[in-house]
């Protein structure tokens, strides 16, 4: 592929023909600050944060949409752009609740991030304010309107990555909104609650219901693990705090960081009240609480009785799908070298 | 098999380099939902062409260029009648068939009486669409065909598989990016607990039991005698428990109770058993029947590997401690075989991984350190190997592809005077396999439509079902309430149930008919009448 050197911050830039300003930065290290520009997604150049200084251009230039070209000079800090900068944030927080202290986003937040580091606490501008009421309909996630900066990356991705068309840019001017038609509950559009809106939100105005006031972001630990449903094995990132998950994320793997509902939001399962948490033995007819020896012992001694009476071929193992590879095989060998039979199988036989 | 293996010959991400992709027997969005984001992506993005052959009209009719409604289990016909058509408009691919495969005479014999007019008979597919969509598969440059359990849940699901591979190789469709068959797997590691030997005629990486080698070599790695005869699959222990001939079971991690077909005789069957011994996270309807239940725990509490439908061996991390007293089932399974006298020692599971490398050549250059870095897919067989992405590149595994000519063959329980509809059943996207999971997801358990049974217009009409009434479905083996869901989704003359719901089990309704060779039950069809529920017997 072509090659294209350019200059950005005084730094040189080599990147393949077709490469957006933006990324080329990216590619040395400089950050433009962004709010609609997300890696998978088609630029939309909405939102305005990301402009930028070329030499010879009379306006500044939305960085995200914008291809290299040889020999240009890019300035990403001069004041002209912080002043541009600066306008978009004051713009957006005019009509913003500033409640961090309780926000999920907090510590995750574009507006937050760039606020902080262009120094703005709150904004001149007074004007009128939105208070919609928080769309709480779904099981799986709210949408908080006063939150949203209307930058159109959870339509992009309804659209564009999963190819469902559920939400849209509805109403004009002051009104606009993401919604589904007529603001009807997700339920009853074409929804699948895959949550890849949710995961693109750069604010906290798209929030996973079960991680709510669960713990701030920087109090859980993350661990990378494969999605248990499907055989697709999506890589998910589980959010943990007090031994609990509550949350679920993914980037890269086969399924390239989306999930289905799923893999996103089936996970109470594991902390459920309903898990067992001691073995159990049947006596008169009941299933009562045993210790761990007991319980060996009484599967051993039956196991051992049936093999005696009637030969290890009158004994058959189910094992799981759901099981690791790793006691899949010890399963295996337990009924064949243990138990003696080949009589091993597991139930979905696709 | 046609050429030895069965897995997903390609990867999950080539596809989107097929230009035309053959969907049969997948509800991919609902069951598979990335990989269907992928073939979406596929045919809006990049104009791939899409060919849908389903029953019932699944979300991706609404991407596909053509979709053929199948009466169910005429499958055989339909990739019979396709083959035929390309066959006739020499539209086969003579290099490929002529180097790489052998058996292709015989076919074209078998193939003569497939005829479209012939199929449309058999099958209710217009002759027009079929040779439609033969010329779409047919000129393609590549072509990847993908399917499911609607292929395999059969009496003749191996014959419908040996039609999909003669079909695939007489086009020249193996063995590239973006071709080839492409099984997708329904559960997270069933790929995975067959590579390492849960299946009763094959040791750990599918070696035959039946091979004196193959149990000398495991018989010196495990220091014991191996049974010399392939044992009993799922649905033949099921049969041979109620023919006293099994009398203890060890069940671990499964719910049989819901996900075999024909309940009401599952469960004579389990409770006929002198010994049940179930280790599982909930207390399932299976291990209400226990004698010994023992709590594993779930994925997000140990260490281990998960292989996909695509072959990659993937990392499986422990994420939070296991819940109460339960243990990770690798530890219990230890204590068990200590208890009957045979000591196994590891402490962690990299080292039961490198126990499996050292026996089964398809994981032989599997360690936990080279998966930390995304996977590999087997065959992976030495330390340097990079993984396997597509099977049979240059030859087959078993040298050359053999063509396997296949009739089409009835299903085991046809429509009759008395059961006149065809009940089929299937997957939803917000349930998984018996639920024991899902359905402990509030969230998950709150938008789905519970309980439903899918009824064409024209037999609702016939019938005078409404939308939204309670009727009663009635097999050979049991009955079944469920509210109607009228709907044009579903072809006339058959209806389909979702298999998910303990309170309505579809699976009470189902022939538990076996294919001969691979044993799977015939869970997509089976013949049954409807009633309106409430009214007087
Ligand atoms: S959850 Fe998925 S389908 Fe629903 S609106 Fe968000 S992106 Fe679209
Ligand atoms: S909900 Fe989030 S992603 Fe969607 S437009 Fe608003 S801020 Fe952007
Ligand atoms: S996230 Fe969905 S598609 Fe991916 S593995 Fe899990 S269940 Fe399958």
């Amino acid at each position: 592929m072509k090659q294209i050197s350019l200059i950005i911050d005084g730094k040189e830039v080599r990147v393949a023909k077709g490469t957006t300003i933006l990324e080329a930065a990216k590619s040395v290290g400089i950050e433009i600050p962004h709010f609609c520009y997300y890696p998978e997604l088609k630029p939309t150049a909405a939102c305005r944060m990301c402009l930028v200084e070329v030499e010879g251009a009379k306006d500044l230039i939305a960085s995200c949409a914008f291809q290299v070209a040889e020999g240009m000079v890019v300035r990403t800090q001069t004041e002209r752009v912080i002043k541009a900068r600066k306008l978009v944030i004051e713009l957006l927080l005019s009509n913003h609740p500033l409640d961090c202290l309780t926000c999920e986003s907090n510590g995750a937040c574009k507006l937050q991030k760039y606020a902080y580091q262009l120094r703005i606490s709150s904004s001149s501008y007074q004007g009128e304010r939105h208070s919609y009421v928080i769309d709480e309909s779904n099981p799986f996630f709210i949408r908080d309107y006063n939150k949203c900066i209307l930058c159109g990356r959870c339509v992009m991705a309804d659209k564009y990555v999963q190819f469902i068309g559920a939400i849209d840019y509805t109403h004009r001017g002051f009104n606009t909104k993401i919604s589904s038609p007529f603001d009807r509950p997700l339920q009853e559009t074409p929804c699948i609650f895959c949550g890849e809106c949710v995961a693109v939100c750069p604010v906290g105005a798209l929030m996973e219901k079960n991680r709510l006031y669960k713990g701030r972001i920087w109090e859980l630990k993350k661990v990378n693990t494969i999605c248990p449903y499907c055989g697709v094995g999506c890589s998910i990132t589980l959010w943990v705090k007090d031994n609990e998950v509550i949350r679920v994320t993914s980037e890269g793997g086969v399924n390239k960081g989306s999930l289905c509902v799923k893999g996103r939001f089936g996970y109470d399962f594991i902390n459920h009240s309903d898990r067992l948490t001691t073995p159990l033995v049947r006596k008169k007819g009941k299933l009562v609480e045993a210790s761990w020896e007991e319980a060996i012992k009484t599967v051993a001694d039956n196991l051992h009785k049936v093999k005696k009476k009637f030969g290890a071929s009158a004994i058959a193992g189910l094992s799981s799908a759901k099981c690791t590879n790793e006691e899949n095989y010890l399963f295996q060998k337990m009924m064949r070298a243990v138990i003696g039979t080949n009589n091993v199988d597991h139930c979905a036989r696709l | 098999m046609a050429f030895g293996s069965g897995a997903m010959t390609n990867s999950i991400n080539d596809l989107s380099q097929a230009q035309v992709f053959l969907v049969i027997g997948s509800n991919t969005t609902e069951a598979h939902p990335i990989i269907g984001i992928q073939i979406k992506k596929a045919v809006s993005e990049n104009g791939a062409k899409l060919i849908v052959i389903d029953p019932r009209k699944i979300k991706l009719v609404d991407f596909a260029h053509i979709w053929l409604a199948q009466k169910p289990g005429t499958d055989v016909a339909i990739i019979n009648g396709l083959l035929y058509v390309i066959l006739s408009e020499g539209l086969v691919d003579k290099k490929f068939i002529r180097e790489r495969t052998e058996g292709f005479e015989e076919l074209k014999k078998v193939l003569s009486k497939y005829t479209p007019e012939a199929v449309e008979k058999i099958s209710g597919v217009s002759a027009e669409d079929l040779r439609k969509a033969a010329r779409l598969f047919g000129q393609a440059k590549s072509a990847s065909i993908i399917y499911s359990m609607g292929i395999t849940q059969h009496t003749t699901g191996v014959d419908n598989v040996l039609a999909l591979a003669n079909l695939a190789m007489a086009t020249g469709n193996i063995g590239r990016e973006g071709v080839g068959i492409n099984p997708l797997r329904g559960q997270n590691n069933v790929q995975g607990a067959c590579d390492v030997g849960c299946l009763p005629d094959v040791l750990p990486g599918y070696q035959k039991v039946l091979e004196e080698a193959n149990r000398k070599k495991f018989e010196q790695a495990w220091n014991c005698r191996l049974p010399e005869e392939p044992g009993l699959t799922v649905v033949e222990m099921t049969n041979a428990a109620l023919d006293g001939k099994i009398v203890a079971m060890y069940i671990m991690g499964e719910n049989p109770m819901l996900s075999d077909p024909d309940l009401t005789h599952v469960k004579e069957a389990l409770e006929s058993l002198d010994f049940l011994v179930v280790q599982d996270i909930f207390l399932t309807e299976t291990a209400e029947l226990a004698d010994v239940v023992l709590p594993g725990v779930s994925f997000a509490e140990k260490d281990g590997t998960f292989t996909s439908t695509e072959r990659r061996v993937q990392r499986v991390r422990k994420v939070i401690e296991p819940i109460g007293g339960a243990r990770p089932d690798w530890q219990i399974i230890l204590e068990v075989s200590r208890a009957l006298g045979y000591s196994m020692s590891y402490a962690h599971p990299s080292e039961i991984m490198t126990e499996i490398a050292s026996l089964s050549p398809i994981y032989g250059g599997i360690t936990y350190e080279r998966l930390e870095n995304g996977g590999l897919q087997w065959p992976c067989p030495t330390p340097d190997h990079p993984g396997t992405p597509i099977l049979h590149r240059e030859k087959f595994s078993r040298g050359l592809g053999k063509f396997h000519p296949v009739e089409y063959k009835p299903p085991a329980e046809e429509p009759d005077k008395n059961y006149p509809l065809i009940l089929t059943t299937g997957r939803i996207l917000f349930q998984y396999h018996t639920g024991t999971m899902t359905r402990r997801s509030e969230g998950i358990n709150e938008i789905t439509p519970t309980r439903i049974v899918e009824v064409n217009p024209n037999d609702a009409k016939k019938y005078r079902i409404e939308d939204g009434e309670e009727i009663l479905v009635i097999s050979r083996r049991g009955k079944v309430k469920a509210r109607a869901n009228v709907t044009t989704s579903i072809r006339p003359g058959t209806i389909f149930m979702p298999f998910h719901f303990a309170e309505s089990a579809a699976n009470i309704l189902t022939n538990s008919a076996l294919d001969p060779i691979a044993k799977i039950p015939e869970l997509k069809v089976c013949a049954v009448r409807v009633e309106i529920a409430n009214k007087k017997q």
